[in-house]
C-alpha cells in the first residue's frame, strides 16, 4: 500500500515537474546525496524521500526549531513530509551532514 | 639485519583488516606493530582496537558481520599477548537496535578484556543514544570520559552528535570544555590516547570524513610530548602526524569503505568477488614517520 503510493508519488512527480498543481514529488537517495537535490513544488505537496543506498540516513530539516526529522531509513524505507506554507526549506542527512537538499515552496 | 631496521621495523604497524591494531607505550612514545609480533609482546604496556563492527549490516559486500567479527575477537586473542585492554572506536552497530546491541555485546564480552568504547553515528540513531551510553559507556552518560592506565591517559571522545547541515563530525561546547579541564592538571610529559570514531583530522571534507570543531580540541592537547589520535568511521587506515600529534584510522571489522575521490560516494565497496573480501580488506599502503615519535603503518592482506 505505501510502496504503491510511493511509486505513484514518483510518477506524479514526473507529471508535476512542469506545472503548478499541488500533488506528489519525490526524493530518491542514491550514493549519499538527494535526486534530485532541488525540488520546486506548489504549496499542499507531499513529498517522498526514498532510502535507495546500502547505509541508512535520515531527512532532517536544518532550521531551528525543525519542521521535520524522519528516523533512520534502512535501505528501501521511506518518508514522506507535506509542505504547506510557501518557502525555502532546506534539510539534511544527520547522519552525513554532507548530504544535503533543498524544498523551495511556492 | 641491520639493528637500525630492525628498530625501524619495530615502530612499524602491520594491519590486520577484519581484525585488530596492537598499539604499545614505551618510553611514553605509542607505536603500533603486527599483532603477534615478538616486539610486541615484549613491550611494556600494550592495547588492542577494533573499529565499526556494524552489527546489523547484511549487504554486500558481508552478509555476516557478526561472523567477521567473531573472527576479529578470535584474532584478538590468539594474538593479544599481555594486553587486557581493548578499544572499539564506534559503529558497533548499524542501526541501533537492541538486538544488535545484544549480539556484538556478547561476541566482544567473550574476550574477557577491559572493554572501552565511543559511540559512531549508527549507535546513537534512538533516542539521542541513551540506550548506547547506558551499555557501553557507562562512565560517560553522553559518551565522553577519561581513564588512566599504566601511565596513560585515554581520552573517549563522541563526535557523532548534533551534526550541523554541511558540517562535519561534531565534539560541541560543552564537551570541549570538559576536556580542557580534564586535560588541565595533566603534565604535558604524560602520553595521551585520544578515541573518537570520526577522524578529528580532515580526510575528506566533500565526504564528510572529518571533525568541524576538532581543532579545538587539539589546541588542547598540543603541549603534551606524544598524543596519540585512534578513529574509525572511513573503513581504511589513513595516518597523519602532526607535531607530537599522530593521528590514526582503524579499519572495520564488517566492509571496507573506498579511498576518497575514488568512487561516486563512501558506501560500502561491495562489488567484491566471492571470496575476496577478507585480503580485500587487507591490501593497504606502506607509511613511514621520521622523528622521536615516529610511527608508520604497514597494512597486510588477511587472506591470500
Amino acid at each position: 500500500m505505501t510502496r504503491a503510493r510511493v511509486l505513484m508519488g514518483m510518477g506524479a512527480a514526473l507529471l508535476l515537474s512542469f506545472s503548478a498543481q499541488a500533488g506528489e514529488a519525490a526524493v530518491s537517495i542514491d550514493n549519499f546525496s538527494f535526486t534530485p537535490a532541488t525540488i520546486t513544488v506548489p504549496s499542499g505537496t507531499h513529498v517522498t524521500w526514498t532510502n535507495n543506498d546500502d547505509i541508512p540516513h535520515t531527512v532532517t530539516d536544518s532550521a531551528t526549531p525543525r519542521a521535520f526529522k524522519s528516523a533512520p531509513l534502512d535501505t528501501g524505507d521511506h518518508t514522506d513530509f507535506t509542505f504547506t506554507k510557501a518557502g525555502t526549506y532546506s534539510y539534511f542527512c544527520s547522519l552525513h551532514p554532507h548530504m544535503q537538499g533543498i524544498v523551495i515552496v511556492q | 639485519m641491520d639493528p637500525k631496521l630492525n628498530r625501524r621495523g619495530i615502530l612499524e604497524c602491520m594491519m590486520w583488516a577484519g581484525a585488530g591494531v596492537l598499539w604499545t607505550v614505551g618510553g611514553g612514545v605509542p607505536r603500533s606493530s603486527l599483532i603477534g609480533t615478538a616486539a610486541a609482546a615484549a613491550a611494556p604496556f600494550s592495547f588492542m582496537q577494533i573499529s565499526d563492527s556494524h552489527i546489523g549490516f547484511a549487504n554486500p559486500p558481508n552478509p555476516d558481520t557478526p561472523g567477521t567479527l567473531k573472527e576479529a575477537m578470535a584474532l584478538v586473542a590468539q594474538n593479544k599477548g599481555a594486553a587486557t585492554m581493548l578499544l572499539h572506536t564506534g559503529d558497533v552497530t548499524h542501526l541501533s537496535k537492541p538486538a544488535q546491541f545484544d549480539t556484538a555485546d556478547q561476541i566482544i564480552r567473550e574476550s574477557k578484556m577491559d572493554v572501552h568504547y565511543v559511540p559512531g553515528e549508527h549507535d546513537v540513531l534512538v533516542d539521542d543514544g541513551a540506550a548506547f551510553f547506558e551499555r557501553f559507556t557507562p562512565k560517560g552518560p553522553r559518551g565522553y570520559y577519561s581513564w588512566d592506565q599504566q601511565g596513560v591517559h585515554f581520552v573517549a571522545l563522541n563526535n557523532v552528535q548534533d551534526l550541523k547541515a554541511g558540517g562535519l563530525g561534531n565534539l560541541g561546547a560543552d564537551q570541549l570544555k570538559w576536556l580542557e579541564q580534564d586535560l588541565a592538571s595533566r603534565t604535558a610529559s604524560q602520553p595521551i590516547v585520544v578515541m573518537a570514531h570520526v577522524p578529528l583530522w580532515t580526510v575528506s571534507q566533500e565526504w564528510g570524513w572529518g571533525t568541524d570543531d576538532g581543532a579545538q580540541a587539539l589546541v588542547f592537547l598540543k603541549r603534551f610530548g606524544s598524543v596519540t589520535v585512534l578513529n574509525g568511521h572511513i573503513h581504511q587506515v589513513m595516518q597523519k602526524v602532526e607535531g607530537t600529534v599522530a593521528f590514526h584510522t582503524a579499519r572495520s571489522t564488517a566492509f571496507p569503505q573506498p579511498a576518497p575521490g575514488t568512487a561516486p560516494s563512501p558506501g560500502p565497496i561491495k562489488d567484491l568477488p566471492p571470496g575476496k573480501l577478507h585480503s580485500m580488506l587487507g591490501v593497504t599502503q606502506i607509511k613511514q614517520v621520521t622523528g622521536q615519535a615516529g610511527l608508520a603503518i604497514i597494512d597486510t592482506p588477511l587472506g591470500a
